[in-house]
């Protein structure tokens, strides 16, 4: 069975992103079942034993990622998975294995856009971050996996794929095509049993513990060797930017919403509307020099998001008030909370940044009115 | 009245190591290990050895700071005790 | 058949005898760079620490040993013991062994936990990791507190025991039962061999070792899931003096958490049903050590 499918083939975003893995020598997959992960873990099970890979339906997130923590000390590439609800359950790992420097790769299938903090400013302790990268669509995907296990090995660090419901289970005709990197040196630090009764058996640990002859950190080391690292992870900042030259109106966007939003800015510009658009690839390391450089000639930056905005606030950072920053998207999802929904139409987002061009208040996000919030008096008693 | 004590075996005992736990005083089968008046350097007091050791490690199994080696003698070596 | 021997002069033990001896027992196992560590006087832990370094060696595993570590006073082994280590969150160390025994089916792949590590917030863990039937052997160091914090109640600790949060003992009513993970792995179908055993005299240490080994070659051959279990003294945790330590192991945790192989060969068997075997047992290994030495 050939895993690389050179010929275009329709398949969902889930299988060709396993594909991807596979051809990436992901050897382990371990995860729960989670809409819309979930598809993630079925094509690993189906795919993984025919390359001589493990699958291991874990009985919680919990211990998918301890899975995947184990099965990349021992050398192997690995990775777990899951999306919003499922990721903050392996928070404790995600950060503790950043300092234990695990190359653990991680799927997350969100149900919105609204997990970008998870993401990006991690739900675990301490000072750690993961590269986090957001492809657009099924055909970047399958490139961005790829690179997500070379980084992740290039920096002994988690890296984090962001996706959704839309990626994940939308079918596209798409070749999986195997990407190449340079090469990376072997996995010395990497357990197999031979090195133990030698005086000097090797050691994986987040801990500033150390053997006779190993590098002896401490505590207080360790925390210093993980924070100066961090800073290094930002070279390997991506983005796309669009149109930006002589734009008036600049939108930045990830993701799959990132689609619809370059296809707006398209049809705005066949009208003649000065709009750009800058595209993270990287959620982190975010583009701060390129959101910034494309603000600078503008009247205002929109961010648009499915949420009620959260990667707004890196976007203001970057722009550094070089121009004002304002939120166009919105919460919108489906019946069951799991999709992206009614606010992902190119007619709706073409309106929003044509209200934000303009300068008109923003529409409300449709069908939403009946559900907004109204505070209680005890609530509003003693505040502005 | 003295009597001939045979010693099977004897230990080394890093004093230095001993936290004074006491474990081995009681694991001893023929009980000739005692705590000592003096203290190490971390103030404990450590165990001493007396004639009649058999070899039989129990104190090497029951000491949490490895404070013992043991060994046994090709000939036993043998004591006079005063009662 | 003990005679009192008169009490001698003290002798050197300073040197050791020179020709004429030979060592019965080295003072530290191969598998450890030093006898220095902080834990407390009177612990358990190293004890069964050395029992498991000295399985491992005298099956000849030594060079495919790779230990995943839980959280506890034992964590400070990491510096101490020459196996490759991945160290793992408190409770998550069988989740780690699995991935690692899958990627390296060669290794001799063993998790080192504590009660409050494997039964409080591991035990999800360690039950599926049984009955998945990983072949790993996880080693459980159960002191019937959580040590490293100061001594509080966890899950193994017995009824009217008395901890930092259970200050005037243990009640069921309030605090609930203890959990004998023992038997819950032994009903697991994934799991091949699970003992217990304990370190609070010469003859348990022995038979615990022999418990390591017996888990270890289940492990080398593939036939599932090995579990043992290490009763260990913790007088710090207990509020009691050093001296006391064993008697009050034997006597609390040692009557509810028996000693014993709870499944071997296809035969389960209830903690109930092994107390009676201890007995016969017990005084068995006093007198061979009465006699001169254990047998191996």
């Amino acid at each position: 069975m050939t895993v690389a499918t050179t010929d275009r083939t329709l398949m969902e975003g889930s299988e060709a992103l396993v594909r991807a893995a596979i051809l990436a020598d992901c050897k382990f997959f371990a995860g729960y079942p989670m809409t819309p992960f979930t598809e993630v873990l079925e094509h690993f099970a189906e795919l993984l034993p025919a390359v001589d890979g493990v699958c291991i339906n874990a009985e919680s997130e919990l211990e998918a990622v301890g899975m995947a923590w184990g099965a990349v000390s021992a050398g192997a590439r690995a990775a777990t998975g899951s999306t919003g609800q499922g990721l903050a359950l392996m928070q404790e790992s995600f950060s503790e294995a950043t300092l234990a420097e695990m190359p653990i790769v991680i799927f997350n299938m969100s149900r919105s856009q609204g997990d970008y903090f998870q993401a990006t400013r991690g739900g675990g302790h301490g000072d750690y971050r993961h590269i986090v990268l957001a492809p657009q669509d099924v055909r970047e995907g399958v490139e961005i996996v790829q690179l997500a296990f070379h980084l992740a090995d290039k920096w002994r660090n988690p890296v984090m794929i962001y996706g959704d419901y839309l990626l994940a289970h939308t079918q596209e005709s798409v070749s999986v095509e195997k990407v190449d990197f340079p090469p990376l040196p072997p996995k010395d630090w990497a357990v197999d049993g031979s090195t133990s009764g030698t005086g000097h058996s090797r050691t994986v640990t987040s801990l500033g513990v150390a053997k006779p002859g190993e590098r002896e950190f401490g505590q207080e080391g360790k925390a210093q060797y993980i924070a100066t690292k961090m800073a290094f992870l930002e070279r390997e900042v991506r983005s796309e930017s669009g149109h930006c030259d002589d734009a008036e109106t600049v939108i930045v966007t990830f993701g799959s919403a990132a689609k619809f939003v370059k296809y707006a800015v398209a049809q705005l510009r066949d009208e003649g509307l000065k709009v750009g658009y800058v595209r993270p690839i990287t959620l982190w390391p975010f583009p701060m020099d390129a959101v910034h450089d494309a603000a600078v000639g503008a009247r205002v930056v929109g961010s648009f998001e499915i949420s009620s905005g959260q990667m707004v606030d890196d976007v203001r950072i970057a722009v550094a008030g070089a121009a004002p920053v304002e939120y166009i998207g919105g919460v919108s999802s489906d019946h069951s909370g799991f999709g992206l929904g009614r606010l992902l139409d190119v007619d709706e987002i073409r309106e929003r940044i044509r209200a934000l061009h303009e300068g008109r208040p923003q529409p409300v996000v449709p069908g939403y009115e009946e559900f907004s919030y109204e505070p209680l008096p005890h609530q509003l008693e003693g505040t502005p | 009245m003295s009597t001939v004590v045979k010693s099977r075996g004897t230990v080394t005992i890093d004093v230095e190591s001993c936290k004074g736990c006491d474990l081995c005083i009681p694991a001893c089968p023929p009980a000739v290990l005692t705590m000592s008046g003096p203290v190490n350097k971390k103030g404990y007091h450590y165990p001493e050895l007396h004639p009649g050791c058999t070899g039989c490690a129990a104190c090497l199994m029951v000491c949490p700071d490895y404070c013992f080696e043991v060994f046994r003698f090709d000939v036993p070596v043998e004591t006079e005790v005063n009662a | 058949m003990s005679t009192t021997i008169p009490l001698g002069p003290v002798l050197d033990t300073t040197v050791a005898p020179g020709a004429g001896a030979r060592v019965v027992e080295p003072q530290l196992p191969r598998l450890l760079f030093t006898n220095t560590h902080h834990l407390c006087p009177g612990c358990g832990e190293p004890l069964a620490i050395r029992a498991l370094a000295e399985a491992l060696e005298d099956l000849d595993l030594v060079d495919t040993a790779i230990c995943s570590l839980g959280i506890g006073c034992y964590t400070s082994f990491s510096g101490t013991v020459d196996v490759e280590l991945v160290q793992a969150l408190h409770g998550r160390a069988p989740s780690l062994a699995t991935g690692i025994k899958r990627m390296q089916p060669g290794a001799t792949v063993f998790t080192l936990q504590g009660d409050g590590d494997m039964v409080n917030e591991g035990l999800q863990e360690v039950l599926h990791t049984a009955a998945r039937g990983e072949s790993v052997t996880c080693v459980l160091l159960n002191n019937g507190v959580f040590g490293e914090t100061g001594g509080h109640m966890t899950a193994t600790s017995v009824i009217g025991q008395r901890t930092k949060n259970t200050i005037d003992g243990r009640d069921a009513a309030y605090h609930g039962y203890p959990i004998l993970i023992g038997d819950l792995i032994a009903r697991l179908e994934g799991s091949a061999y699970v003992a217990r055993g304990s370190v609070h005299n010469a003859g348990s240490v022995a038979r615990t070792k022999k418990m390591l080994k017996r888990a270890f070659e289940t492990q080398r051959r593939r036939e599932g899931f090995s579990f043992v279990e290490v009763l260990t003294m913790c007088p710090t945790g207990w509020f009691i003096p050093t001296s006391e330590g064993p008697e009050y192991l034997s006597s609390t945790l040692g009557e509810v958490h028996i000693m014993g192989e709870l499944k071997a060969d296809g035969v389960i068997r209830t903690t109930e049903e092994l107390h009676a075997e201890n007995v016969r047992k017990a005084a068995e290994l006093d007198a061979q050590l009465a006699r001169g030495g254990l047998e191996d």
